[in-house]
């Protein structure tokens, strides 16, 4: 199992794994987000070709509330 | 685009930012309503085209289906303008504002605001010109808050920032416009718009702002936190619509003395 981060908080994840099937898994699948990994932003049209590695360190973002 | 953003419509004094023209001048935040429906209400009370919203991370496993901000507040109506609230460093602004170009589909207007410190949410103008500078850059385009300092304000258009946010008190602290001779300063100098963002109170600091020259006026507490939040952004529709009539208009000099009303010919002998 490979360990990565997602938002701070440290999970476990397969091996072989997208960036599309861990937003499905999380509840992300049809909602706008968008997705940094190691700080770099992944774009959207590369969720289901950017497969999840050891150590990663994922940022989901969405939009709120805020003056 | 809905038609309303489209910048060949013909409004009437239209608020031009970056090429888009707005029949609306007041712009109004979205943070600390009651609910998403109280936002939906006020906003729409405030007759808003354009409206902020912070980017932050996502609860997971809390927010499966709750509701979205963007569902209610639709960017095909409204012209969202992300923010980097809470950005204490421009490498964080700058972050912030490309995550949301990513999450508003390559959207380019931004809000930036890098602050200085926790107690006076002052910005940190520092970062903050670092920040634009490498915005505009990236073809981003920039309204920024800033403090009330027309130098300042001046190096920011420079830079190439589609407006100029001068707060007109602490965000928050609804003091109302604190210098206005800046902010005259400020709205005389500039070629962009010049919108007061933070600090205003009530009705007649937004009817203030706009009798001062400016462009259009940003606020999110003085209406989210009024105990009317509705009647409160309908209150801001009003006073800012009246103090850009009234500016508009052009206000007669102050003079120290009275001048009669009525004709001074025909008084009773």
């Amino acid at each position: 199992m490979y360990m990565i981060v997602v938002n701070g908080q440290s999970r476990t994840c397969a091996p072989g794994r997208t960036l599309r099937e861990l937003l499905a898994e999380t509840g992300y699948a049809q909602r706008r987000v968008a997705v940094e990994v190691n700080r770099e932003i992944v774009p959207k049209s590369q969720h289901a070709l950017r497969e999840i590695l050891d150590g990663d360190r994922i940022e989901i973002v969405h939009a709120l509330g805020g003056g | 685009m809905n038609a309303q953003l489209q910048p060949n419509v013909a409004i009437d004094d239209a608020l031009v930012i970056a090429g888009r023209a707005y029949r609306s001048r007041l712009l109004t935040g979205t943070g600390k309503f009651k609910d998403l429906e109280e936002t939906r209400r006020a906003t729409d009370a405030a007759g808003a085209q354009i409206v902020t919203v912070a980017i932050r991370r996502t609860n997971i496993g809390q927010d499966r289906n709750a509701p979205n901000l963007l569902d209610v507040l639709p960017p095909q109506k409204y012209t969202i303008l992300p923010n980097t609230a809470g950005c204490y460093s421009a490498e964080d602004a700058v972050r912030t504002c490309r995550l949301a170009r990513e999450l508003l589909d390559g959207h380019a207007l931004v809000k930036l605001e890098v602050l200085g410190d926790q107690k006076t949410l002052f910005p940190d103008v520092v970062q903050t010109l670092k920040a634009a500078e490498i915005l505009v850059a990236e073809k981003f385009e920039v309204m920024v808050y800033t403090s009330d300092d027309p130098i300042l304000a001046r190096r920011l258009e420079e830079i190439g920032c589609v407006a100029v946010m001068p707060l007109a008190a602490p965000i928050g602290s609804g003091l109302g416009i604190q210098n206005r001779w800046n902010i005259l300063e400020i709205v005389e100098n500039a070629k962009v718009p010049v919108l007061v963002d933070a600090g205003v109170g009530t009705a007649s600091d937004a009817a203030i702002a706009m009798e001062l020259g400016c462009d259009g006026v940003l606020m999110n507490t003085a209406i989210a936190c009024a105990k009317n939040p509705v009647l409160m952004a309908a209150a801001m529709r009003k006073a800012v619509e009246a103090g850009r009539d009234a500016f508009r208009a052009g206000r007669i000099p102050r003079k120290r003395y009275a001048s009669a009303s009525s004709p001074l010919d025909g008084t009773l002998g």
